[in-house]
């Protein structure tokens, strides 16, 4: 089984331990995990812009890099759901590329989804007994890939208590080019969130940009909400037994 | 009160009407909590199957399904009128309200209203108007227009309430809503019993049997209908249902999409004027068919499921950016996802290059909505039309962009020059994310760049 990894720009620039967190668990559960050099950014940017043009030129790169991987594994949900399901929309008119953008779609896995599905992992290991963990669930993890209860799965199997959060399904806010052009409303989001988020000990998510925005959110506020990639947390928990 | 450009309005809110995200927050979340609740007590997805199939069909023989109502409304003696546009349906109502010598209107129900600027009109022509929804009474009285489809004030607060109606109605600082109520009424009915015409808009229409159909909970719409003379409904083209039947669902659906209820309180099913062996009932009855840039949303291949919409205002309860600034931040008729997407098809596609970008594609207003309307996709294909007319710089900026990102040993190298940069300047590399940036702690890069780590750890491991 040959396992791709795709880092994902903002994972391999900003959250690059979490990342090896990702690998050193795929090896640890068996996967022969591979890294394409060539791979940059799915593109979603681009995309989510409108700017459908450069999107394409960034699709097509991506689906070149990952071509004869059986699987590509992201430790991201958001530009999992760019592979999965905006990617072919973007070749609608061009068949051979719409094909491989299909072709690429069933091929890609979220981290989480990808150890619960494929790998049939039901726990990772003991590591994170005691811990209170709040999970935010990243609207394309969730909504697109319709990924909700594999990552609860497994915290709780680890030992972790997922403590109810009102606003656990909301959006956080992030939404790449939305938080720019419209900053307020954005860092509204992001307080919203914050605000509600019970006592826990960790925030964990399986998208990195959206912990990304809270944590900077939560810091900006002096906050001491410890944030944590999910990858870290479960590589945590199967560490620890 | 509109105001025009998304973004300006939206920060305007949150900085200078904190209150408004409260109330807002609250009622929509309420709301949406009871359409989640009473969307698990039936088969919701295959009713929302089956209305978007029904929807959809409707819309793909409109034109029959026009005919089809006006035939039936004119023989029960309804007289049907077709206006084009805004000034086709104003003059339309300047000719009835001649005609009958209308001094007062009572009105209710019609989005579509603000949408042709009917309150507008009557003052100029003279005529007193009367809201008799109570949330629309109470933004009359504030001289607002509605934020939300389904809740006109839904952004207003009880305080805020109470110290409106205390100054226009001489309520007592300390009313209880019960008590408001109460003053708001003794005002409508004096009004309903003197109104030479009634307004109201329309939930549906049905083909089949040219039937009006109005929905709501508060009994106004009854006596808006039936107490005058004259009884005019304004309704869009898109409103069409073709059979009686098809209300079985349709009048379920909306009310439990709209607040989680079973059914609307109130139904009314309008047929006619009065008839002669009738004990009450208006002796007109208008219908005022109206397109008003309808025709362009239908024939628009990306956008043309839009007019399915039931205005349920479901989507907007979902939408977590609604929920920060209300509707009034849109500065347009029809606010949160379905106003992003309306909005530019029935007015100018140019407002698309700000409203396009008031939303996170977070997809929850695709999840929720009772038609299944593809509103993000649609949100999405606004941005692709706007990006053509975006800035010179961010076109500049998407094309180094990918220019960067598919060239990977340059993607490698800026990417190294950003983490080195980083620790020396703050977070220059981001000048781009302005405001953003500025509301955040310093993002700090990773020491190492997975890459680094890759090549150390795990290569050849």
């Amino acid at each position: 089984m040959r396992v791709c990894f795709f880092v994902t720009c903002l994972a391999d620039q900003f959250f690059a331990e979490a990342a090896a967190d990702a690998v050193r668990l795929l090896r640890a559960l068996g996967a022969e995990v591979r890294f394409p050099r060539a791979q940059t950014c799915c593109g979603q940017p681009a995309y989510n812009a409108g700017h459908w043009d450069e999107a394409r030129k960034m699709a097509a790169h991506t689906q070149e890099v990952f071509e004869g991987c059986d699987y590509v594994v992201l430790p991201s949900g958001s530009c999992t759901t760019m592979l999965r399901a905006y990617s072919p929309r973007l070749f609608e008119g061009d068949r051979p590329r719409y094909e491989a953008a299909l072709d690429l779609a069933g091929r890609s896995y979220e981290l989480v989804e990808f150890l619960v599905k494929v790998l049939n992992a039901e726990s990772v290991g003991r590591g994170l007994a005691g811990r209170r963990v709040a999970y935010h669930h990243g609207c394309h993890v969730s909504r697109e890939l319709g990924v909700k209860e594999e990552p609860l799965r497994l915290l709780e199997a680890a030992g972790a208590e997922v403590v109810p959060w009102e606003a656990d399904q909301e959006c956080c806010g992030f939404g790449g080019v939305f938080a720019v052009k419209n900053a307020p409303v954005s860092l509204a989001m992001a307080d919203r969130k914050l605000d509600t988020v019970p006592e826990v000990d960790v925030l964990t998510s399986a998208d990195g940009a959206c912990l990304l925005h809270l944590a900077g959110r939560a810091k900006q506020r002096g906050l001491g909400v410890p944030v944590r990639h999910v990858a870290s947390l479960l590589w945590e928990a199967h560490r620890g037994g | 009160m509109a105001v025009k450009g998304y973004k300006a309005a939206a920060r305007r809110a949150l900085e200078q009407q904190p209150e408004v995200r409260e109330a807002v927050t609250r009622a929509t979340l309420h709301f949406d909590q009871n359409r989640e609740r009473a969307f698990g007590e039936v088969e919701a997805e295959a009713w929302r199957d089956w209305a978007a199939a029904t929807k959809r069909h409707t819309l793909s023989r409109l034109d029959g399904y026009l005919l089809e109502a006006e035939q039936r409304l004119s023989a029960r003696g309804a007289e049907v009128h077709w206006a084009e546009d805004a000034e086709d349906a104003q003059r339309i109502l300047r000719e009835l309200v001649g005609r009958y010598g209308v001094r007062r209107v009572v009105k209710g129900k019609s989005m579509l209203s603000e949408e042709l600027e009917v309150n507008g009109l009557l003052e100029r022509l003279g005529v007193e108007v009367f809201e008799t929804d109570l949330g629309e009474y109470i933004i009359q009285l504030a001289g607002e227009p509605p934020s939300h489809i389904v809740g006109p004030a839904i952004h207003k607060g009880l305080e805020e309430i109470r110290a409106l109606f205390r100054e226009k109605l001489g309520t007592p600082p300390d009313a209880s809503p019960e008590e408001l109520a109460a003053a708001a009424r003794r005002v409508l009915r004096e009004a309903f019993l003197t109104a030479g015409m009634g307004i109201s808009g329309a939930n549906f229409v049905v083909a089949e049997t040219g039937t009006v159909v109005l929905v709501e909970n508060e009994g106004n719409i009854r006596l808006t209908t039936s107490a005058p003379k004259v009884h005019v409904a304004l309704v869009g083209i898109e409103k069409l249902l073709p059979r009686a039947c098809d209300l079985e669902v349709f009048l379920q659906l909306l009310a439990r999409a709209a607040t989680g209820q079973k059914i609307g309180t109130f139904v009314s099913l309008i047929n006619g004027p009065r008839r002669p062996d009738e004990p009450d009932g208006p002796e007109h009855l208008h219908v005022v068919f109206v397109d008003n840039g309808r025709t362009s949303v239908l024939a628009d291949r990306e956008m043309h499921e839009a007019l399915s919409c039931i205005r349920c205002g479901a989507c907007l309860n979902a939408c977590p950016v609604y929920r920060q600034t209300g509707g009034h931040a849109y500065g347009q008729v029809y606010s949160g996802p379905i106003g992003i997407v309306l909005t530019p098809g029935l007015k100018d596609p140019a407002l698309a290059d700000e409203l396009g970008y008031a939303c996170s594609l977070c997809t929850a207003c695709a999840d929720v909505c009772p038609v299944r309307i593809p509103l993000p996709k649609q949100i999405l294909a606004w941005r692709v039309r706007s990006a053509g007319r975006a800035p010179a710089t961010e076109r500049a900026a998407f094309r180094s962009y990918a220019a960067l990102m598919t060239r990977p040993r340059f993607y490698k190298l800026s990417g190294k020059l950003l983490r080195l940069a980083a620790p020396l300047t703050g977070a220059p590399w981001l000048p781009v994310l302005g405001a953003w940036a500025a509301g955040h702690g310093a993002l700090e890069p990773s020491p190492k760049s997975f890459r680094e780590i890759w090549e150390e750890e795990f290569e050849g491991a």
